[in-house]
C-alpha cells in the first residue's frame, strides 16, 4: 500500500510541536516570491497548486478564498522587505536600475530571509550574496559589491556605539617618551573601507538627484522633473579609494583618505601601538621623514577634532 | 482600567508614538504631551542619533515602550539576545509596563517582520502565555498583551478571539492592551460583532488602549495606520472606556505622517468620548452592533 502523502499543515494544534507546523507552513506560503505581477504564486514547487495547500491553513470567508487570505500577508511580506532594502541602497540601485534590483534583492531574501528582530539587519550579507552569486549583477558585480558594503556601512555608522573621545589634553598627559607605546582606539562606530570603486561619490550623487526628484515632486513642475529624471545613471570607472564612514553630531559623512592614513588607522584598530601603526602604514623610503612627520601630525589632529579616537 | 498593577499602577492620559519626522519639531517646541510611546526595537541599538534623541526625549516626557516583534504566540519562543537588549532599553526608559502583540512572526530563527495571527486553541494560549511569563520573569516589569488585526482564519481555531485573547492573560496573569481599531478590523474582515469582543475580554486586565485609522478595500479592511480614526472605532473606544474605565490611550500613526499637532489633536479627540463615557452616555452595546455573529 502507498504511504499516505503527509498533510502540508496540521489539521488540529494540540501541541507546540503543531503549533510550530502550522507556522512553518504558514510561513512557507507567505515568503514565497510573488508573481511579476506581485500575485500569490498559482502553482506549487511541487506542481500541486498553491490553493489545496493554503485550503488546508486557512478559512475561506463569504469574500475571500483562502488562497486570498493568506496572499494578503504573502503580498504584505515581500513589500515589506522589498521597501526596506529599496531604502537601504539606493547607490545599488541606481547602478542596477529598478528591475535588477528587485532581482537580486528577492533572490537575496530567499536565500538570506531575515535572522534578526530588526529589519536594519536586512542588508548585512549582501555584500557576500553579490559576489557569491555573480549572475545577478553581472558586468558590475565589483561595482556592486563595493556599493553594498558602502551602503551596509552607512546602516552600522548611524546606531553603533561611541566611546568617550581621546583629546589632545589626553595627550598632553603622556610623557613624550611614552607616547610611541600609546595604544589608541578609534571610535566602534568608524567604518574604514578599501575599495574598488570610488562609490562615495557615486552615491552622494544619486542622493542628491533622489533630493531633487523630490523638490521636482513637491514644487509640481513636470518640466524640471523629466529634465532630472532623463540624466542618465554615468557609473564611476573602476579606481583604488579609501574611505571612512563616519558620524559627526548624529550625521553621516565621507571621508576620503590617503592610502597611507588608512592603513595607519586599520593597525591602530587591530589593536597596534601607534608606533608598530606608523610603521606599518608609512611607506619607507623616497620622501624624507620630515615630511611625513607633518603629514601624520595633521592627520592626527584632523582625527582627533573629528573624534575617531579613544583610548583603550 | 486607570492605574493597576498591569500598568505599574499609573495613570497616564493620551499619547502619541514618538516618530522620526516629529523629532525636530518635539526637541525644539516642547508640546505638552501626556505620554510617548516608543517602538522598543528601534532602539535596541548602542549607540547614535536613535539613543540621543531618546534620551532628550526621557529628560522630559514619560515614556512607555511598544515593541513589534518579540512574537509572544512564536512556537520557538522568544530570541535571547532580543530579551537582552530589550532589558537594556527597559533600564534607560524606566517603562512602567511594557507591551507587545498576541501573534507570531519568526520561525525556527527566520523573522518576517509581521503580526500574524494565531490559531485560538488551547495549546496555542498554553505556549504564548508561557512565552509572556518567561518575558516577564526576565524583564521584571509588568506585560500587556495586544491583540492585531488579521486578515485570515485558522481551520484549527477552536474558540473565538476574544475568548483566546482571555485565556491566555488569565493564564499568563498579564495586562491587555487593548488595540480597538485592530477590533474593528478583524470583526469586519471576519464578520463579528466587535461590541461581543469588547464586552467579552476581563476588563480589569486593559492596562492601555490603542486606537488608530485603517483602509477600506473592497473585500477587506487593511489596518494601515494612515489616517485619521474612524467614527465607528471612535464609539467602540467610547464603550470600551465606559466598561473598563479611563484607560492610558495612545493614537497609532504611522504611515503619511502628518504634522505634530495634526497627529496630537487627533489623539486629543479621545477626550470628547472620556468624558462621554464618564457621563455614561454611551447606548448600550448591543444595540449599537455593526454586523451581526454568524
Ligand atoms: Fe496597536
Amino acid at each position: 500500500m502507498a504511504a499516505k502523502p503527509q498533510p502540508f499543515a496540521p489539521t488540529k494544534v494540540a501541541s507546540t510541536r503543531d503549533l510550530a507546523d502550522l507556522q512553518r507552513a504558514m510561513w512557507r506560503v507567505i515568503s514565497r516570491p510573488l508573481t511579476a505581477d506581485n500575485q500569490m504564486q498559482r502553482i506549487w514547487s511541487d506542481g500541486r497548486r498553491t490553493s489545496q495547500l493554503t485550503a488546508q491553513i486557512a478559512k475561506p470567508n463569504d469574500r475571500l478564498t483562502s488562497f486570498e487570505r493568506l496572499e494578503i500577508y504573502n503580498r504584505m511580506y515581500w513589500f515589506r522587505v522589498l521597501d526596506s532594502l529599496y531604502d537601504d541602497c539606493p547607490g545599488l540601485r541606481a547602478a542596477l536600475g529598478d528591475a535588477k534590483f528587485i532581482q537580486l534583492a528577492e533572490a537575496y531574501l530567499v536565500k538570506y530571509p531575515s535572522g534578526s528582530f530588526t529589519l536594519r539587519d536586512l542588508p548585512s550579507r549582501l555584500a557576500h550574496f553579490i559576489r557569491s552569486e555573480p549572475r545577478y549583477t553581472r558586468p558590475h558585480t565589483a561595482l556592486c559589491h563595493d556599493l553594498a558594503r558602502f551602503e551596509w556601512a552607512r546602516v552600522v555608522v548611524f546606531d553603533t556605539a561611541s566611546q568617550p573621545v581621546f583629546t589632545m589634553n589626553d595627550l598632553l598627559d603622556v610623557s613624550s617618551a611614552r607616547q610611541g607605546k600609546l595604544k589608541l582606539a578609534l571610535q566602534p562606530y568608524l567604518q574604514l573601507l578599501r575599495l574598488d570603486y570610488p562609490v562615495d561619490d557615486f552615491v552622494l550623487a544619486v542622493k542628491q538627484r533622489e533630493a531633487e526628484l523630490l523638490r521636482g515632486e513637491a514644487s509640481n513642475a513636470p518640466s524640471t522633473r523629466r529634465k532630472v529624471r532623463e540624466k542618465k545613471t554615468v557609473l564611476p570607472k573602476r579606481a583604488r579609494t579609501h574611505v571612512a564612514v563616519h558620524r559627526l553630531d548624529s550625521r553621516i559623512f565621507f571621508k576620503r583618505l590617503e592610502p597611507a592614513a588608512y592603513r595607519v588607522l586599520t593597525s591602530l584598530r587591530e589593536g597596534a601601538t601607534l608606533e608598530q601603526a606608523l610603521v606599518t602604514g608609512i611607506p619607507r623610503g623616497k620622501k624624507s621623514r620630515v615630511d611625513w612627520a607633518a603629514r601624520v601630525q595633521a592627520w592626527f589632529r584632523n582625527w582627533m577634532e573629528l573624534g575617531w579616537l579613544c583610548t583603550r | 482600567m486607570p492605574a493597576n498593577k498591569f500598568n505599574g499602577y499609573t495613570d497616564y492620559g493620551i499619547g502619541i508614538g514618538l516618530r522620526i519626522p516629529h523629532y525636530g519639531h518635539i526637541l525644539s517646541r516642547k508640546p505638552t504631551v501626556d505620554w510617548f510611546e516608543i517602538i522598543s526595537e528601534n532602539f535596541m541599538v548602542d549607540g547614535g542619533r536613535p539613543l540621543e534623541v531618546l534620551d532628550e526625549i526621557l529628560a522630559q516626557y514619560r515614556v512607555v515602550q511598544h515593541g513589534v516583534a518579540m512574537y509572544f504566540g512564536a512556537a520557538d519562543g522568544p530570541n535571547k539576545e532580543h530579551l537582552r537588549r530589550l532589558k537594556i532599553l527597559t533600564k534607560r526608559t524606566k517603562t512602567p509596563w511594557l507591551s507587545d502583540h498576541l501573534c507570531w512572526g519568526s520561525v525556527d530563527g527566520t523573522f518576517s517582520h509581521d503580526l500574524l495571527p494565531m490559531p485560538y486553541t488551547m495549546a496555542a494560549a498554553r505556549q504564548t502565555a508561557a512565552n509572556i511569563r518567561r518575558v516577564r520573569d526576565y524583564l521584571e516589569i509588568p506585560i500587556a498583551v495586544e491583540n492585531v488585526s488579521s486578515y485570515t482564519e485558522f481551520h484549527v481555531s477552536e474558540m473565538t478571539e476574544w475568548e483566546f485573547l482571555t485565556e491566555v492573560v488569565e493564564l499568563a496573569d498579564c495586562g491587555i492592551l487593548l488595540d480597538v481599531n485592530n477590533i474593528y478590523v478583524s470583526a469586519q474582515n471576519h464578520g463579528f460583532n466587535p461590541y461581543d469582543y469588547i464586552d467579552h475580554v476581563p476588563h480589569h486586565r486593559v492596562a492601555q488602549m490603542h486606537i488608530a485609522g485603517h483602509t477600506k478595500f473592497e473585500k477587506y479592511i487593511l489596518d494601515t495606520h494612515d489616517h485619521p480614526v474612524l467614527d465607528p472605532v471612535w464609539k467602540l473606544y467610547a464603550h470600551a472606556t465606559k466598561l473598563c474605565g479611563v484607560t492610558a490611550t495612545l493614537l497609532e500613526w504611522d504611515d503619511k505622517i502628518p504634522s505634530f499637532d495634526e497627529v496630537h489633536d487627533e489623539a486629543l479627540k479621545a477626550n470628547e468620548y472620556i468624558a462621554q463615557a464618564r457621563e455614561a452616555k454611551i447606548p448600550a452595546p448591543r444595540a449599537r452592533a455593526a454586523t451581526s455573529r454568524k
